[in-house]
């Protein structure tokens, strides 16, 4: 046989080896054989008992340097345009990581069209839609917006990355973290997305009562108790129960606020006619520090939340069937009823998370 | 010789990229829909109208379903587990189709499967996935999880369509006395062979025909604590599941 022959022979069989190799260029650090220090995310008791394990990308796992670095990125201005606009501006660990304001106002002074979403349990969205309107189909690139968006941080990327490349002390965190000194929007991007999964809110007193830790009164038990019984508050098809601690279906509702829809939701996204006017389902965890309520914050109290839902339903055509009393404009609670729903909806908030020192800048 | 030891060497490496040997007959198992033979999928979903057996025009918003403990059994009583269960979401299109791991020879079997979780199955919080895509059933009407969520509105002609929930699962029969509400199927005489596709059909006409002819106008929202809905679901249900093989 041609020596030319039995080395393409050999060469295929090592070829089909190599092949069969899977994933080897997707291992973390595989790229400069560098691997930072690993961070296991931590889930509380009941987030382990009751929900599938937290989504953490194959080349973006937790580290201790990732995380520490996202931190500093997520609380620094430097990422705007013009150094005056940080993350955490409309994104306040004292809210929840939510903006008090009914719209964030960016570094031009124009404000957005949407309320900011607070930032907890992402790890657990199974859904992984991010945004009021799922645009986001991971946390990476959900990070990877606001950034550019004019009525935001109004930057570029390449303005950003040269900012930071020039920066005396990002470099070496980049390298820390990354292996390389040479930032890019990506490495940015996987960054926050690491600190943002280390925001886990899971202590509130519903979680210490479903520990057997803690007692509800005799009003929050009967909000609770409204929010699961279908002929009542029905709260829970869209908004979790016991089982699923985080309180949001993570799914896309359209909830009978508007009979016309000045802002499409998903169905902005999707192009799909009957998704217009549908948002995602926001968690209701930390409602004590979330207000305003709603995609575009147009309600300030809870009191005015179960209004809508108990009088204030309006139809259209893409409303959720779930929404099943529009005709009567709700579901009718009483003022009782309203607030003991109140007070059970507060037992979900948790004080610790907000003030969690990890979380602080 | 050593050019053909070589050429194997190759050949051998190919193959051993393949996850399963050639010679396991893999199986498929698909979860379908349909209005009467015609196929309902997500393209339907909040656009399709379909006339029922009480004449009443409804659209389907949302259809979710749950299957479980689908078996085949051989004449020698060797059973071979397709799947412990399955959470079908017509939004989903990845929920409907399963790829069982456990090898099935070609042959003819009976095949079992619940609609629902029957009583050993339906524990409270037990299922992760499904505690997480609000599928749970509220404890105060005997907890679990949800069989069945269709949504929808029905007399489409009207300027405002009335809502409906038409969501199964246990019956409350009074305060903390409960009924199992699962349907068990057991289908003799499945040949499985060629493509190795097994599929099971939903008709969910047969949801509103027999042998209670559903009014929507009686039944159609807070259908979850009325136990003679529960009931009546659970006896349309009989008929609305088929299984076909290719």
């Amino acid at each position: 046989m041609p020596q030319l022959v039995k080395r393409a022979i050999v060469f295929i069989a090592a070829l089909a080896i190599v092949a069969c190799t899977k994933d080897s260029t997707d291992e973390p650090g595989a790229d400069d054989a560098y691997t930072a220090t690993p961070l296991p995310l931590k889930a509380p008791a009941l987030f382990g008992q009751l929900l599938p394990v937290p989504t953490i990308p194959a080349d973006n796992p937790q580290t201790v340097e990732g995380v520490a670095l996202g931190k500093k990125l997520f609380f620094d201005p430097i990422l705007s345009a013009d150094n005056t606009l940080a993350c955490a501006d409309c994104h306040k660990p004292a809210n929840a990581f939510t903006d008090s304001r009914q719209f964030s106002i960016g570094i031009t002074g124009s404000p957005g069209f949407r309320n900011s979403m607070p930032l907890y349990n992402f790890a657990w969205n199974s859904s992984q839609k991010f945004n009021w309107d799922g645009s986001a189909t991971s946390l990476e690139k959900q990070a990877f917006e606001p950034l550019r968006n004019p009525v935001e941080m109004n930057n570029t990327w390449p303005n950003a990355v040269a900012s930071l490349q020039d920066d005396g002390e990002y470099p070496i965190l980049f390298e820390a973290a990354f292996g390389t000194q040479t930032i890019d929007s990506v490495k940015v991007t996987k960054a926050i997305a690491q600190f943002l999964r280390t925001l886990v809110s899971g202590n509130s007193k519903f979680d210490r009562h479903l520990l057997g830790l803690e007692t509800l009164t005799e009003s929050e038990q009967n909000g609770f108790e409204i929010f699961m019984d279908e002929s009542r508050g029905d709260c829970f098809h869209c908004h979790g129960d016991r089982n699923n601690p985080l309180w949001t279906d993570n799914s896309f509702h359209n909830n009978g606020l508007d009979s016309e829809f000045a802002d499409p939701g998903l169905g902005g996204v999707t192009g799909d006619p009957q998704q217009m006017g549908l948002f995602k389902s926001p968690s209701l965890r930390n409602l004590a520090y979330t207000a305003p309520y709603m995609h575009d914050g147009r309600f300030q109290t809870l009191e005015e939340v179960i209004d809508h839902y108990s009088e204030g339903l309006v139809y259209s055509p893409t409303i959720d069937p779930l929404m099943k009393t529009v005709a009567e404009g709700g579901v009718q609670l009483s003022v009782q009823e309203k607030a003991d729903l109140k007070a059970f909806l507060l037992t979900l908030s948790d004080p610790e998370f907000i003030s969690n020192p990890d979380f602080q800048q | 010789m050593r050019t053909f030891a070589l050429l194997a060497l190759a050949a051998l490496t190919l193959v051993s990229c393949k996850d399963v040997d050639e010679d396991i007959p893999l199986r498929t198992l698909n979860f379908t829909q349909n209005w009467d033979g015609e196929p309902f999928s997500q393209a339907d979903l909040a656009t399709t109208a379909f006339v029922n057996e009480n004449n009443d025009t409804l659209d389907i918003s949302r259809l979710r379903y749950l299957i479980s403990k689908v078996r085949l059994e051989n004449s020698k009583g060797t059973v071979f587990q397709l799947d412990d269960y399955q959470l079908v979401d017509v939004s989903n299109e990845n929920s409907l189709t399963v790829t069982p791991s456990a090898y099935i020879p070609n042959g003819t079997y009976t095949m079992t499967f619940v609609y629902g979780f029957d009583q050993q199955d339906n524990i409270d919080g037990a299922y992760p996935d499904l505690n997480s895509v609000g599928w749970s059933w509220p404890d105060m009407l005997g907890g679990g999880y949800h069989f069945m969520q269709m949504d929808g509105t029905y007399d489409l002609d009207a300027a405002i369509p009335k809502p409906y929930n038409f969501h199964n699962g246990t019956a409350r029969v009074s305060n903390g006395v409960f009924e199992a509400n699962h349907i068990s199927f057991s289908i003799p005489e499945v040949r499985v062979r060629g493509r190795g596709i097994i599929e099971i059909q939903m008709n969910i006409a047969e949801w509103f025909r027999m042998p209670y002819t559903w009014v929507l106008d009686d039944y159609n929202t807070s259908l979850m604590p009325n136990y003679e809905a529960q009931k009546l679901m659970n006896e349309n249900g009989a008929s609305v599941f088929a299984v076909v093989t290719e």
